[in-house]
């Protein structure tokens, strides 16, 4: 089945979807997708960002579809022709999408674990303005507990459905879900329920933003200080695939995750199964010595991660020895250079709060010292 | 005088239930409908060329012929009743007085369409028509309408109304689908449209109540014979809500040959504006139709009397027209602000939103607060520009029509309302303590668009 898109014409299945037809093509013309993940039966459609101009149906039917269309959920059709980045419209949909994830998203990329791996990031990269044309309060929402392995920040979500359609289909039971309707909607669990599924980690691997992060990896590094590795495991649980990437700095594994390919979905294995991973895999399993390490991971997307890798860099060099004079061993050493926090003068002893005179004066301490032995004593 | 075909009894005492509806001349439909082979009875909702009343306006008999029919898999008819739409009121009138013209009518279409179990998604809101619907289905099995092998044609057909939980977004066909599947009700992404994979997976057909009362009257009189009633393509009678700064708020049965400015001054309709005031603007066909100043409502742009009718009030397009929509004729009079009403409407669809796609869940939230800023006197005049931007990378973005329902309005009111958009900013203070007033709106069109 021939389909052209932006001009370049190729052939497909029958039943791809216009978007999967793009990705074959590769680079530009493929647009982004947020909630898509072919991975997951029944997804896309919701976030928009794939919208496409379809400026002749099929050979049968020439004329052109009146709205766009979203590319994840139309199949092509024989002689299809689809207008990616070379549609206006499609462009300017898409630079609309992306102003209207962004009007309540947090943007605090600088905490994020999800930073530097982030398709919001990318998406705002390719599509997103420089500044905001919104005042109002950004939303927010309650924080809720999701169990000892997830991280849930709803502020970050962007109502994708990946992790629901996730835990329908790898796991027994599905304990979160979307509550409330409209701007209030959001991920949660009725009520208060703990994510323990065996393959509920999985949901961070679908996460395109940082709305579900790894709690063993929370704030322990950025990733793109972590150097990725792939390898395996014989994972006795039924189901997990056993092969991973883990990401590591020196000799210590930061975080373990599920291989993914350049779109940034889980790959299948080389022997064809699927590449879900269990929890015990993902969040036990933070040791070398527990894996077979296959080899360092061949990044092909374009993202920090493969690009941290710089030629001729200058470091930056240490200003502590010219400023001070010396060179401190531990940011502790503060108290040695503070003209308030005296090492002698402990504080801890005091029995009412300290005040400036007890800094100034030098009588006051050793009272106080006295004071509390004796009450100590007696 | 006007026809009526769907309120000829309403008055009359006693109707709603079957003894009287029998009298007169109640179910002659079905008895002549189960003569007629399924094909037959699409046949003659084809020839009557009566379009959805729902607010699409998509022919019905286009509609059923296009429902898959698959070797042994059930079809279904599900009747929406969900009427949650601003100024639309309608539904609620025929089912509360007329229940067994609505019942007659399902009993029809399903025979046409092969649906042996038929259901009634109605709104949360109507807490008290399911009961009335109820009983009547109940007189209707017991005098052998509903059930088992219907007047010995072998025709079995079940009946069952379901309430829904008060989501205005569950009357679009799809997510009203998923509602009566027991899910969360978020539109489907078509294709597959209901037609071929519906309700359970099973070829459905999704109807508003007002297209079901209408085959009654169709089959008894033909559907040649309803196609006269009315004018181009929009034949048969209409059913108008009509409400707002009017003398006498109501259901009104049009024969769409009536103007607009009859519709809304005669004494038989709307009886003219309340307290003597003149037309300011007025939403002719629910709250999701784009709002027209009174010159253009009268009049279309080519200065033609604009009639109660598809055609007539969409002509000229969104620029100088509307929609006939599902017929909730809101009349707004001088003193009333369209800033304001925007608001109120903005608030309904940031409220309504499913949230399941991204520019409906986020814009919607976002027109309602730049709105509320124009109102309240806080806003800047590129708030004017920035809200239409907003409105038009919402429309036809979307999933479903509730982005484009959420849009329209919105644009309409700043296409013919600028002036007052910007006096709000203009003059924050004293927006505040008095309204706009009638400007320019009511004057002839020609010195209005000179």
């Amino acid at each position: 089945m021939k389909v052209t898109i932006d001009n370049i014409t190729i052939d497909v299945e029958p039943g791809t979807t216009i978007l999967q037809a793009a990705r074959q093509i590769g680079g530009d013309v493929t647009p982004p997708a947020m909630c898509y993940y072919s991975k997951l039966e029944g997804s896309g459609g919701k976030c928009r960002t794939c919208l496409v101009e379809v400026s002749k149906g099929s050979e049968k039917d020439p004329r052109p579809m009146p709205k766009l269309v979203a590319s994840c959920r139309t199949t092509v059709m024989e002689g299809m022709e689809v207008k990616s980045v070379t549609s206006e419209k499609a462009l300017d949909a898409r630079d609309g999408v992306t102003e209207f994830l962004l009007i309540n998203h947090p943007l605090d990329c600088p905490v994020c674990d999800q930073a530097g791996e982030c398709d919001l990031q990318d998406l705002d990269y390719a599509h997103g303005n420089s500044g905001t044309r919104t005042e109002f309060v950004r939303r927010t929402f309650e924080k809720e507990d999701i169990g000892p392995y997830i991280q849930l920040h709803m502020t970050r979500c962007i109502m994708c459905y990946r992790c629901v359609f996730t835990a329908q289909q790898l796991c027994e039971v599905r304990e979160h879900g979307i509550l409330d309707r409209g701007e209030r909607s959001q991920i949660s669990t009725y009520l208060n329920k703990a994510l323990t599924n065996e393959f509920i980690g999985n949901v961070i691997d679908v996460c395109p933003v940082g709305a579900l992060t790894d709690k063993t990896f929370r704030f322990k590094n950025r990733v793109w200080f972590t150097k990725p590795l792939d390898a395996h495991r014989d994972c006795e649980v039924k189901g997990c695939s056993g092969h991973v990437r883990l990401w590591m700095r020196g000799d210590e594994v930061f975080r373990v995750t599920a291989r993914r390919d350049e779109w940034n979905e889980v790959r299948d294995t080389p022997d064809g199964r699927k590449g879900w991973i269990c929890n015990t895999c993902r969040f036990h399993k933070k040791k070398a010595s527990d894996w077979i390490i296959d080899g360092p991971t061949k990044i092909k997307r374009i993202s920090v991660i493969s690009q941290g890798h710089y030629l001729n860099l200058k470091k930056p060099t240490d200003t502590f020895v010219p400023i001070m004079g010396r060179d401190p061993k531990h940011l502790l050493d503060i108290h040695t250079v503070s003209e308030v926090n005296k090492t002698d003068i402990d504080l801890s002893l005091l029995p009412r709060p300290a005040h400036s005179t007890d800094f100034t004066t030098g009588n006051v301490l050793p009272e106080a010292k006295q004071i509390n032995i004796q009450e100590s004593n007696s | 005088m006007s026809i009526k075909l769907l309120l000829q009894h309403d008055k009359k005492e006693g109707i709603r239930y079957y003894e009287a509806w029998r009298k007169n001349g109640g179910y002659a439909s079905v008895e002549k409908a189960l003569k007629m082979t399924p094909d037959e009875i699409v046949e003659e909702v084809k020839k009557s060329g009566l379009r959805g009343r729902g607010g699409a306006g998509f022919p019905t008999g286009m509609k059923w012929s296009f429902l898959a029919k698959p070797e042994g898999v059930p079809r279904h008819l599900v009747v929406n009743a969900d009427e949650s739409e601003p100024g639309t009121f309608k539904d609620r009138y025929l089912m509360e007085y007329l229940p067994h013209l609505f019942i007659e009518g399902i009993i029809t279409s399903s025979y046409a369409l092969g649906s042996n179990v038929s259901y009634i998604y109605i709104r949360g809101e109507y807490a008290w028509i399911p009961d009335i619907l109820e009983q009547a289905i109940e007189e209707a099995k017991a005098n052998g309408w509903l059930g088992k092998n219907i007047l010995g044609t072998g025709f079995d057909l079940e009946i069952y109304v379901h309430r829904g939980a008060g989501a205005y977004i569950c009357g679009e066909e799809t997510a009203l689908i998923e509602s009566l599947e027991g899910k969360r009700g978020n539109p489907r992404i078509k294709p597959p449209f209901p037609a071929v994979q519906g309700l359970w997976m099973r070829p459905t057909v999704v109807n508003n109540v007002e297209t079901i009362a209408a085959i009654g009257p169709i089959i008894n009189m033909g559907g040649e014979e309803y196609a006269k009633i009315g004018v181009g393509r929009s034949t048969g009678t209409k059913l108008i809500s009509a409400c707002g700064n009017i003398n006498k708020p109501g259901v009104y049965e049009i024969d769409m040959t009536c103007t607009v400015e009859e519709f809304l001054y005669s004494d038989e309709y709307c009886g003219g504006i309340a307290k003597g005031k003149r037309l300011k603007a007025c939403i002719p066909g629910g709250s999701s139709v784009p709002i027209l100043p009174a010159n253009l409502l009268l009049k279309t742009a080519k200065g033609e009397a604009r009639y109660m009718n598809y055609e007539s009030l969409s002509d000229g397009g969104f620029q100088t027209g509307s929609m006939l929509g599902s017929g909730g004729f809101i009349v707004l009079d001088e003193d009333q602000c369209v800033v304001r009403h925007t608001m109120s409407l903005a608030h309904f669809y940031m409220h309504e939103s499913c949230g399941q796609c991204s520019p409906c869940r986020e814009g919607t939230g976002w027109m309602y607060r730049i709105l509320k800023n124009l109102e309240y006197g806080k806003g800047k005049m590129s708030d004017i520009d920035l809200l239409w931007d907003v409105q038009r990378r919402i429309e036809g973005n979307t999933i479903c029509p509730l982005g484009d329902a959420a849009a329209w309005p919105v644009a309409a009111a700043i296409r013919h309302f600028r002036d007052e958009f910007e006096w709000h900013v203009l003059h924050p203070e004293e927006s505040q303590t008095r309204n706009f007033g009638l400007a320019h709106y009511a004057d002839a069109l020609e010195v209005a668009t000179a």
